[in-house]
């Protein structure tokens, strides 16, 4: 039993994060009908931008922040502009492709521009394991739980009961409506971005430590968020977190209790079952053919 | 006394507590115009989705011809020779003039699997051709529908209803938004219309919903006052114009 | 059709015959490669271009293809057979995918494609009594034609060449028949179609059959071709690259998946030179072409008459001022 336990309070660990991902994708949707298929990218370059000003001797902190900079200016104001502003109204078709071909370059881009090689992250918390009711957990796991969950309860928060989020909230809605309203659509689309991006660098600095930075960290980790994603609802932001903890927690069942190799298949095989049975999500409205 | 070709009868349709359509009943005659007026919001369009398969009533009945057709969809109406046009401007955009007009004939004749591999535009270029001369749109025959103007593109909603011969059309606000020259041509062309095929052996009955009140006077053979989701008064246009409680619902409260 | 559109078809015609002659071996086969992908893609651009469906599954499809040729090769049945086999079970599965499609919309239908492509996928891996797993099949041999053996790179180009002229051929003459135009409906106002009396249900499910039926041939194609199936290129990543191709030649253009398939199979190659920055380079491309032209390679004539025509519009516009009229 106390194993079961232990896997699934490290899988609460790893399905935190997977649901700050899966956060972030949820908002863009709903701000701006984007279906970002470099969402995982969106994680891996932060990463790598952290290790970067490491490197240049920056602490762990300043690093954060600087990539949080980073992020929100490159892949959220620079992205909205650049790739989804001119699209938008060409409907879902070249939005979804350009962001997979984003997915393709920027992966290929650290790699050929930065390294191919796995390169360890610093992590926030020391190796410390706590033995709590003959449950060993470790700080890691305890304290990336509590970090993601700070972050996605902040951000719902923000969204539902601050004016902005209200605002926000507005235009994913309507956005005709909002606009008459007198609410400054672009620029409350443009926050659905930053907060994406500022999730994306969380995301990072508390993944890499355990999976390491590389080139193709994103790959996964962005199916991943989309899988969950859907799963939880994909109108619904606590669907996001939802999805992502059940994920994680499956994923580290499976691999211990049926086979290592089960590990991917487990958010394939969810994310079936919930299509086929519940297609709007476990969260999610429905949303009837307009008439 | 000739069958009505269409006969409402107490139909209902709520939307939580608002009864859009409560409890409305009328009948139109083969080869008839028959207008439905009303304020707005007395459920003119939601009593027209309702007959055609669009929503779902509530309750009452919907007989085409004798045959009971509450519970038909939009397809299987159309195939049983009903055609209408929309409120909001509904024509191909990336298709030209002449191919909006086909598709809205070719599924009326021969199978699906007949029409596989068969020539493009299923022999029907002749009718096609009369109807674009009938509504005097040939210059624009080939071009793409999406590029034309509002008004031109409102006749060509209108001809697409009647390609497929039907035997009752419902035309919702034929002349919203449409500039008032164009408003004359559009009575004169139902008119037209009417008067060719309103008569015979398949004879082809109009139900127009319309708020320019000249338009509906000089057109219809019969009115019909919707308010509130209720039917206030049917009569022919005089009749309609000298009823005191319709003059009250326009202009009172 | 226009002349210079002619014109062009004809020289891309004598090109694709005589080009495989000055190719090394290794062309040829890359030039048969592409033209698979042109075949699959055109099932694709009918389903998504000129239906308006979402699909992410088509990968899977062309798997269903390519196993269903390799298993009956190796149970000793002919490729003659296989191939007309693989294109029934792609009907069929593509119809019963087509059922989603009429419940739910846009975003969850691509979702519910992805969900398939998955399933499918995950069945070609775990069912190794059956396709070997990931281990595969391999040893799959190339046609005989009658007696003459398709087994050389270029015997097998012309024999994939005129497969895939004879599924151009077919496209071409159903999307010129009433069949375009319905699809053209659902398309753009199924709505409206459906109050015309377009069967907009059964040409859904028939929009998804149609493009499995062209994935499932191109896979057969695929099967002889490689030579060796195995699991990889049916995932889901692979259903999402052709929705490139197809978007990236222009949906809804009848050439465009030729160009798409250019794109995804020939332009990476093309870009080996620029060696570890290559992909970057690829995916970069993909980005800019998309902001350049969002609907698509193909429709740069109709952006540049668009344009031309606005420039024109705007010029009578500015002439006609200025000149008294009568007074209103």
């Amino acid at each position: 039993m106390s194993d079961f336990l232990q896997l699934f309070f490290s899988g609460l660990a790893t399905g935190a994060i997977y649901g700050l991902a899966a956060l972030g994708f949820t908002l863009l949707w709903q701000a701006s009908g984007t279906i970002n298929f470099a969402q995982g990218e969106f994680v891996m370059l932060p990463a790598f931008m952290i290790l970067a000003f490491q490197a240049a001797g920056l602490p762990l902190l300043a690093s954060f922040l600087l990539a949080c900079l980073g992020a929100v200016a490159l892949l959220g104001w620079t992205f909205k502009r650049a790739i989804v502003d001119p699209l938008f109204k060409y409907g879902m078709m070249p939005i979804v492709v350009a962001t997979i071909g984003l997915s393709i370059a920027l992966r290929n881009g650290v790699r050929a521009g930065y390294s191919a090689e796995a390169h360890p992250f610093p992590s926030l918390f020391a190796d410390t394991l706590y033995s709590v009711a003959g449950v060993t957990v470790s700080l890691s796991d305890v304290g990336t739980f509590l970090l993601a969950l700070g972050l996605v309860l902040a951000t719902q928060a923000f969204i539902t009961r601050t004016v902005t989020g209200r605002a926000m909230q507005a235009v994913a809605q309507n956005t005709e409506s909002a606009s008459v309203l007198g609410i400054d659509v672009p620029r409350m689309i443009f926050y659905a971005f930053a907060i994406n991006a500022v999730l994306a660098v969380a995301a990072a600095l508390l993944v890499t430590p355990t999976y390491l930075a590389k080139f193709d960290m994103g790959e996964s980790l962005g199916n991943k968020a989309f899988f969950a994603a859907i799963i939880g609802g994909f109108n619904n932001s606590r669907g996001a977190l939802l999805g992502g903890l059940i994920v994680g927690v499956c994923e580290n069942l499976a691999a211990a209790y049926i086979s290592p190799a089960y590990k991917d298949a487990v958010a394939l095989v969810i994310f079936m079952v919930v299509i086929l049975f519940k297609p709007q999500g476990l969260l999610g409205s429905k949303v009837e053919r307009k008439v | 006394m000739s069958q009505a070709v269409l006969k409402v009868e107490n139909l209902h349709k709520a939307y939580g507590a608002i009864r859009a359509v409560a409890g409305v009943s009328f009948e139109v005659m083969p080869g008839e115009i028959f207008g439905v007026i009303g304020p707005n919001g007395s459920g003119k369009t939601t009593m027209f989705n309702s007959v055609l398969g669009q929503i779902r009533p509530d309750s009452g009945t919907v007989v085409l011809n004798g045959r009971d057709v509450t519970r038909c969809g939009p397809l299987a109406l159309s195939r049983m020779g009903v055609g209408r046009t929309f409120q909001t401007l509904q024509v191909f955009g990336k298709m030209s003039v002449r191919d909006n007009l086909l598709v809205a004939a070719q599924e009326h004749q021969g199978s699906m699997w007949g029409r596989m591999f068969a020539p493009g535009d299923s022999g029907l270029g002749a009718k096609v051709d009369a109807l674009i001369d009938q509504f005097r749109i040939r210059p624009v025959a080939d071009a793409r529908a999406g590029t034309l103007s509002y008004g031109q593109q409102k006749l060509i909603d209108i001809a697409m209803a009647f390609m497929s011969e039907p035997a009752l059309v419902l035309l919702d606000e034929p002349c919203a938004g449409v500039n008032p020259s164009l408003v004359g041509s559009i009575r004169k062309l139902l008119q037209e219309l009417n008067r060719t095929r309103g008569h015979g052996a398949h004879p082809c009955s109009f139900v127009v919903i319309e708020h320019n009140m000249d338009f509906v006077m000089a057109l219809c053979h019969r009115i019909m006052v919707m308010v509130e989701g209720r039917v206030l008064a049917i009569g022919t246009p005089a009749e309609i114009r000298a009823n005191k409680q319709v003059l009250d619902a326009y202009l009172g409260n | 059709m226009k002349k210079s559109t002619l014109f062009l078809l004809a020289l891309a015609a004598v090109g694709l015959l005589v080009l495989p002659l000055y190719l090394k071996g290794y062309g040829v086969y890359l030039l048969s490669y592409w033209l698979v992908f042109v075949v699959a893609t055109m099932g694709l651009n009918l389903t998504v271009g000129y239906a308006g469906q979402k699909s992410l599954g088509h990968a899977a499809f062309f798997g269903i293809g390519a196993y269903t040729v390799a298993i009956a090769m190796k149970a000793g049945i002919s490729f003659w057979f296989g191939l007309p086999a693989a294109a029934l079970i792609c009907f069929v599965v593509g119809l019963i995918l087509g059922f989603p499609a009429l419940r739910v919309q846009t975003i969850y239908l691509a979702f519910a494609t992805l969900g398939f492509n998955t399933a499918v996928w995950l069945l070609m891996r775990n069912e190794e009594w059956l396709t070997g797993g990931t281990f595969g099949i391999n040893n799959i041999a190339r046609p005989q034609l009658g007696g003459l053996s398709l087994d050389g790179n270029l015997a097998y180009y012309y024999f994939v060449l005129a497969v895939a002229l004879l599924m151009a051929l077919l496209l071409w003459g159903l999307l010129r028949s009433p069949w375009g135009k319905a699809f053209t409906a659902l398309r753009d106002n199924p709505i409206r179609a459906e109050s015309l009396g377009v069967d907009t249900r059964s040409y859904t499910l028939l929009s998804f059959a149609i493009g499995a039926v062209y994935a499932g041939i191109a896979g057969s194609l695929f099967a002889s071709l490689v030579q060796f199936i195995e699991p990889a290129p049916f995932t889901v990543g692979a259903s999402i690259m052709m929705y490139l191709m197809v978007v990236v030649g222009g949906p809804g253009y009848f050439f465009g998946p030729m160009l798409g398939a250019a794109v995804g199979v020939l332009l990476p190659e093309w870009l080996r030179f620029a060696q570890a920055w290559y992909l970057f380079v690829f995916g970069a491309a993909v980005v800019l072409l998309m902001i350049w032209l969002p609907d698509g390679l193909l429709s740069m004539p109709d952006r540049l008459r668009a344009k031309r025509l606005a420039r024109q519009a705007s010029a009578l516009r500015a002439a006609s001022v200025g000149v008294p009229g009568p007074r209103a």
